[in-house]
Formats: C-alpha cells, sequence, structure tokens
C-alpha cells in the first residue's frame, strides 16, 4: 500500500482534539424538533422548509415523492424481512446534541465491551455511546481543524444542507445525476426525505491530502436514516473517502435508506471505503437494523472509482455500490467483505455497467457466513454495443462456519459487444476442524484461529483498505464471528 | 517426561487403542512403526488432544501433569508438538504471519510480553539457515500450493521456531524424496538435546538411518507388541509386517 507522505491522519486529528482546550459545550440543547409520524406531500415540503432550502431542491423533493407514490418495495432480493410500515415513520428529528447518558455506567455493559476490544478510547466511547463528556470533541471545532486545511486546496467538505445553501450550483448539477430519484423505491424515498449526508468536491487537478472521513463529523452521527452523500472529483483530482466507524452503532432508527453518489470526471480518481457496523439485531434475531442502499458512481474518461466495503452489522442488508464506466478507458472496482452471523442476511453485490472503450473492472467478493445467517453475492456486468475491449474480471468466494448458515452467488453477465473479455471465478469453502485443530496443536485457541483463517480469506480486501481502517476492520471481524464456532 | 499408561482410545465408536505404555525420557528418540491401521497416527492424535477421538482409559502425563483434561492448545503451550501428516493450507495466511502468532499465543498464555519484531525476525532467519529454507517461503500462503516435501520442511521449520518439549514427528517422510529427507532429518537431529525428546512414526526403516532412535517400539492392533533398539528397526524391514501379524 502506497502511504502519501506527510499526510494529515485521523490520528494526527485525534492527537489536535485531545490537546485542545474546552471550546464549546456539549450541551447545544435544541428543542426537540420531531415531525409527526407520516409521510405526505405536506411532510416532504415541511423538511424542505426546515432545512431552509431553496424551491428548486424542495420541487426535487416533491417530484421523487410523487414517483415513490407509485412505486413498490423491491422483492427480488434474497432476504426475508416484515416490510416497514411507511407511514409508522417521523421523517425528521433534529440532531441529538443532549448526551442520553450521564456516565459509562449507564450504557449497556456489551456495548462498552466491543468498544474496548475495538480500542476505542475512553473519551471517544462516551462520544460514540452517547455520553456527556469533558473534553469535547465538538462538531465545530473538529469542522475548523479540518476546514482550514482543506480549504487551502478549494476542497469543499461539508453537510448536504450546508451545500444546498453554499455551493447551489454544484449541488444543483449533480444531485440525481448517477442516481435518478426514481432509480429504485429506497432510492426514490431517500430523495423524498433525505436529513442530511455528506458533500464533497474535489477542484481539478488536486490530490485530496487526507482520507475524509465522516467519522469526525459527530454532527452526521444522528442523522443517518436517510443520508445523502455526494462526491465529485472534478478532472485530475484524487481523493479518498471514509464512511462509517467500526463502532457499533445502536440506531433507534430500524430503517436505513442511504443514498450515495460519486461523479468522477476525467482523469479523476475517487477511492470510496466503508465499514458498516450496525446493530444486527440479537442472537435470536430479534431488532437489528434494516440497510437498504443506493450508491453508485459515474466514471467519465481514464477516471476510476473504487468501492471497498466491509459489511458486518445490520439485520438486512440491501446494497449495491455500483459503476457506470462511461468514459473511454474508466476503470471501476469493487472489493467487499460481507459477514453474516446468528440470524443476519445480507444481499450485496455490484453492478459494473460498460458503455466506455477499453473500460475495465474488477471485482472481489469475500462473503463469511455464520450461525444461520444466509449471505447472497449479487453482480451484473454488463457490456454495451459500444464498449469494445471491455474486460472484466469477477471472482466470489463464499466462506461457510457451522451446517446451518448459507452462501448464494447470482452473477448476472450480459454483453453485446463479442470483443469483451468477461472472466467469472467462485469458490465456497468452509472452515475445515481440521485447519482449527492445526491452529490449536500450534498454540493458537480456537476464537484466534478463526480470526486468523477469515483474515487470510478476506486479505485480498483488507489490502484495498486504508492502512488506519483495515487494522480496525481486521478486528472487527474478529469480533463480528465471536462464539460463532465451537 | 512423558508417560503414557494403559491408554485406550475410540473414534466412533470404534476402539483403535487398546492399552498402551510408553515412556520417554528427556533426550531420548523413540521409533513407533507399524503396520498401516495399527493405531501409529491415533496415539499421535491423542496425544496431541485432537477430540475427535476419545479416551475411554488411561493417562497421558507430561511432565508429571495429567493432560486429559486440556485443550489441544494448552497441550502446545505445555510444549507438545505434532508434526502432522497431512499438513492442513490456510489460504491468506502467511507462513510469517502464522508463526508470530503461533509464537505469541504461547507466549501469552505463559504471561509474557509479545515477541519483539526484530527479535522474531532473527529467530526466523536463524531457523529457516537450519532447514535450507529460502526466506521467499514466509511470505507464501501456508502450505497453499506447498509440495510434499515443502509441507513437511515447513512442519520441521514450525518445530524449531516453538521450540517443543516432545515432538512427534508422524509419517515426516512420507512424500519426501532422498534430499528432502536428508534435510529434514538432519534438522530435527540438529534440534535434539538432553532436554526434549522426540517420537517418530513411520511406516518404513527409511528415516531411521537419518534420524537414529534410541528405542523403537511396534505398535500392532492398538497395542505396543515388541520393544527394542534400533535394530529392531532392522529387523522389520526384512521380515515385514507379517512377522509380527504371524506373532500375534
Amino acid at each position: 500500500m502506497t502511504k502519501v507522505v506527510n499526510k494529515y491522519t485521523e490520528d494526527d486529528l485525534k492527537i489536535e482534539l485531545e490537546n485542545k482546550e474546552y471550546e464549546y459545550g456539549f450541551y447545544t440543547d435544541i428543542e426537540s424538533d420531531t415531525f409527526p409520524v407520516g409521510l405526505s406531500e405536506d411532510i416532504v415540503r415541511a423538511i424542505s422548509q426546515k432545512k431552509e432550502e431553496p424551491q428548486w431542491m424542495t420541487d426535487w423533493r416533491i417530484e421523487a415523492f410523487r414517483a415513490w407514490q407509485e412505486m413498490t418495495e423491491p422483492t427480488w432480493a434474497n432476504v426475508h424481512y416484515d416490510k416497514p410500515d411507511f407511514q409508522a415513520i417521523s421523517y425528521y428529528s433534529a440532531p441529538k446534541k443532549k448526551a442520553k447518558y450521564n456516565s459509562l455506567d449507564e450504557v449497556d455493559p456489551e456495548l462498552l465491551e466491543t468498544f474496548k476490544k475495538l480500542g476505542i478510547s475512553l473519551d471517544e466511547q462516551k462520544v460514540l455511546a452517547g455520553v456527556a463528556v469533558d473534553i469535547v470533541m465538538d462538531s465545530v471545532s473538529v469542522a475548523t481543524t479540518f476546514k482550514k486545511t482543506l480549504s487551502e486546496k478549494g476542497i469543499i467538505f461539508c453537510s448536504i444542507s450546508e451545500a444546498i445553501k453554499e455551493h447551489p450550483e454544484l449541488v444543483q448539477k449533480y444531485i440525481g445525476s448517477v442516481v435518478p430519484q426514481k432509480d429504485n423505491f429506497y432510492a426514490a424515498l431517500n430523495s423524498a426525505v433525505f436529513s442530511d449526508g455528506s458533500f464533497c468536491y474535489i477542484p481539478k487537478g488536486v490530490r485530496c491530502p487526507m482520507e475524509l472521513s465522516t467519522y469526525f463529523r459527530i454532527n452526521q452521527a444522528g442523522t443517518g436514516q436517510f443520508e445523502r452523500t455526494l462526491v465529485i472529483a472534478d478532472e485530475g483530482s484524487y481523493v479518498s473517502y471514509l464512511e462509517g466507524c467500526t463502532a457499533p452503532s445502536r440506531d433507534e432508527n430500524q430503517l436505513h435508506a442511504a443514498v450515495v453518489e460519486l461523479i468522477a470526471l476525467d482523469d479523476a480518481e475517487i477511492k470510496y471505503s466503508t465499514v458498516q457496523n450496525w446493530y444486527p439485531g440479537n442472537k435470536e434475531g430479534k431488532g437489528g437494523v434494516f440497510n437498504f442502499v443506493t450508491k453508485r458512481g459515474l466514471c467519465e474518461k481514464n477516471a476510476k472509482i473504487s468501492w471497498t466495503q466491509v459489511e458486518t452489522g445490520s439485520a438486512v442488508t440491501w446494497k449495491y455500490p455500483s459503476c457506470v464506466l462511461k468514459g473511454d478507458n474508466s476503470v471501476g472496482e469493487f472489493y467487499s467483505i460481507a459477514v453474516t452471523n446468528n440470524f443476519q442476511q445480507a444481499d450485496t453485490g455490484t453492478k459494473m455497467v460498460h458503455l466506455g472503450k477499453n473500460t475495465k473492472s474488477t471485482i472481489i467478493s469475500k462473503g463469511i457466513s455464520a450461525g444461520k445467517s444466509q449471505n447472497s453475492y449479487r453482480g451484473l456486468v454488463q457490456i454495451s454495443a459500444r464498449a469494445e475491449n471491455a474486460r472484466n474480471f469477477s471472482q466470489c468466494d463464499s466462506l461457510l462456519m457451522g451446517n446451518n448458515c448459507g452462501a448464494h452467488t447470482f452473477p448476472y453477465i450480459e454483453s453485446k459487444n463479442p470483443s469483451a473479455k468477461i472472466e467469472h471465478e467462485a469458490t465456497t469453502s468452509k472452515i475445515g476442524e481440521d485447519q482449527v485443530f492445526y491452529c490449536n496443536q500450534r498454540g493458537i485457541p480456537t476464537e484466534k484461529a478463526i480470526a486468523l483463517i477469515v483474515n487470510g480469506f478476506s486479505k485480498d480486501v483488507l489490502n484495498k483498505l486504508p492502512m488506519e481502517f483495515a487494522v480496525e476492520a481486521q478486528k472487527l471481524l474478529e469480533i463480528s464471528l465471536e462464539g460463532s464456532v465451537g | 517426561m512423558l508417560q503414557i499408561k494403559n491408554l485406550h482410545a475410540k473414534v466412533e465408536d470404534k476402539d483403535i487403542l487398546k492399552g498402551i505404555n510408553l515412556t520417554v525420557n528427556a533426550g531420548e528418540v523413540h521409533a513407533i512403526m507399524g503396520p498401516n491401521g495399527s493405531g501409529k497416527s491415533t496415539l499421535s492424535a491423542v496425544i496431541a488432544g485432537n477430540e475427535n477421538y476419545e479416551v475411554t482409559e488411561g493417562e497421558v502425563i507430561l511432565d508429571g501433569e495429567d493432560l486429559s483434561e486440556l485443550a489441544p492448545e494448552e497441550r502446545a503451550h505445555k510444549g507438545v508438538f505434532l508434526s502432522f501428516q497431512y499438513p492442513v493450507e490456510i489460504p491468506g495466511v502467511s507462513v510469517t504471519n502464522f508463526m508470530k502468532t503461533a509464537i505469541n499465543e504461547s507466549r501469552k498464555a505463559k504471561g509474557l510480553e509479545e515477541m519483539p519484531a526484530n527479535e522474531m525476525l532473527k529467530l526466523i532467519r536463524e531457523k529457516s539457515e537450519l532447514l535450507e529454507i529460502d526466506r521467499k517461503f514466509m511470505s507464501r500462503s501456508l502450505n497453499e500450493g506447498f509440495s510434499g516435501g515443502e509441507k513437511k520442511r515447513n512442519e520441521i521449520f514450525q518445530m524449531a521456531m516453538l521450540d517443543p518439549k516432545l515432538a512427534i514427528l508422524d509419517e515426516t517422510d512420507s512424500g519426501l524424496d532422498i534430499d528432502a529427507l536428508r534435510i529434514v532429518a538432519n534438522g530435527v537431529n540438529k534440534l535434539k538435546s538432553d532436554k526434549n525428546a522426540v517420537i517418530v512414526i513411520t511406516h518404513y526403516q527409511r528415516l531411521l538411518d537419518y534420524i537414529v532412535p534410541d528405542f523403537v517400539h511396534v505398535l500392532y492392533n492398538g497395542k505396543i507388541v515388541k520393544s527394542g533398539g534400533k535394530e529392531l528397526a532392522y529387523e522389520l524391514e526384512e521380515k515385514g509386517y507379517d512377522w509380527i501379524k504371524n506373532e500375534n
């Protein structure tokens, strides 16, 4: 892995924050601001008003809402769950700024144990669990630190709400350009009611000097239900974007329907890495987050988009980060580790749509199933008639633990150009008792042996993550599979 | 060091070991020979603590401690090492990473800190030279795509790294050509000391030309039916196992 010299890392930021004096209170107590349950055009208008959005944005939301009303929830995915009642959800709730607990003693000890295993500092634990803290990693100070470094390069990194106000020309031009409002049921819903999310613009020829991470944008933490992310890399620019957090997020919102749009203009490159660890429900399969995400990137000429994801959470996952390879010589990559345990269900994969000449895509998917979970890979490789010399390589490996889980692979290939070269490899293996015994005999206990085997299995994908993230992700895999064997 | 007393073991309701008695002292090399199906590999698996085998009677005692209640990794921490007849592959896990994990888990169990990286590298260099192993080998996935000879050499390399008290070599000679056999045997001989002991399980006398045993035991139908010095191995080679079968 090539590391950029002098890169401003999260660690640097952490140190800076720890040394900072108390500047802003954690108790910026916003008055309770939750809308009544249910969804109607009035609610959509109200959300837009509440956020002081311009008319075009309100109209765009309304258009999405009307489309959504005509749509039905997709049923083709290999997941089974009770359909959410969309009229029983409140669609706007102000970011929770008020601490839920006064001290860590009040927090679920199981959650704290997990934090400890992940090596998260005590102060961070408090923030993540929603405990009032003395040294505050306040959103304002974080934003300040970030923005100074970024603004020198002309990089915009802010909330989407802010971008709608401050950079309307960029938002209006690109929002919905890759994932149209009517793209699918959940994307339409998100377009109508999205609460907030992130916006990022990298100017022409600029290489973003640090990994952009939402992790430290604490003000985003409470607005995850209908998140909207828009990343634009202008010609010849580069950005690496990290989404999510390895710490478990116990969100009260059961339904999550995010939309992420990436635009890589000519010669630009976007690396988008996700670690998702939402509450998967308990061991009996009760509760847990439904995660229905639409993620798609558009590549112009010579551009490149890489999606890397480590999915360990959620009760139900429905997620296909995709690339539209529009420009000639553009490159799309998808690297994924999806872990399911207990009663989790994941239907995840990618779509690689080859439109331009000499376009190339690589798919490496590693599914790990344990307990009574079901893990499906679903991928589409589509080669259009004018995509001369398109290339795709797909590799889908499944690892099973125990006898009660399932792994499924649904690869779809549609080629309309005879010059295309498409390769698909798939393997399914089981963690063998003999492998575990071999490790045991060398002094490695079973849990550690499983972690070692799983990390080895996932290595090709873990290697694609930024270094700091990869270490955390490894630990996360270990924790996610604890108690799944023996 | 090791005392096996009246050991009975079965797998899936089939009795395999039917009363083994064996004492191995520090500094000794014991060879266990016998025809296929006599229980040789079962004996090694039972000493190592493989849970697929059920001990129905008897004891395995290492340095005065009964091993029967210990998990396989705990036995490893106490210094039991098994060189597998068929080493398994672990894709994506390099030999170095595997060894690092194994050594540090053992240290952890003993309340020691992790071995510092420079010390680990030094140890790897030293032991790989001992077994004439190319350093490139260290970054390959454990046993994946290894030739038969490479797998066995890797087993002995691990033995060298872990420095066990009691090493059991289960059919280490199978699948080895004569050069590999010599390298492996030399490795074992260099690792021998008056503080450790080796049990060599083999079908043929060939390996015993290189690793010279102090005692040879013949296992047949779950029991040790004959014990003697190294000359017993030659006698067996000459007369064949039918000699044993006919006597019993």
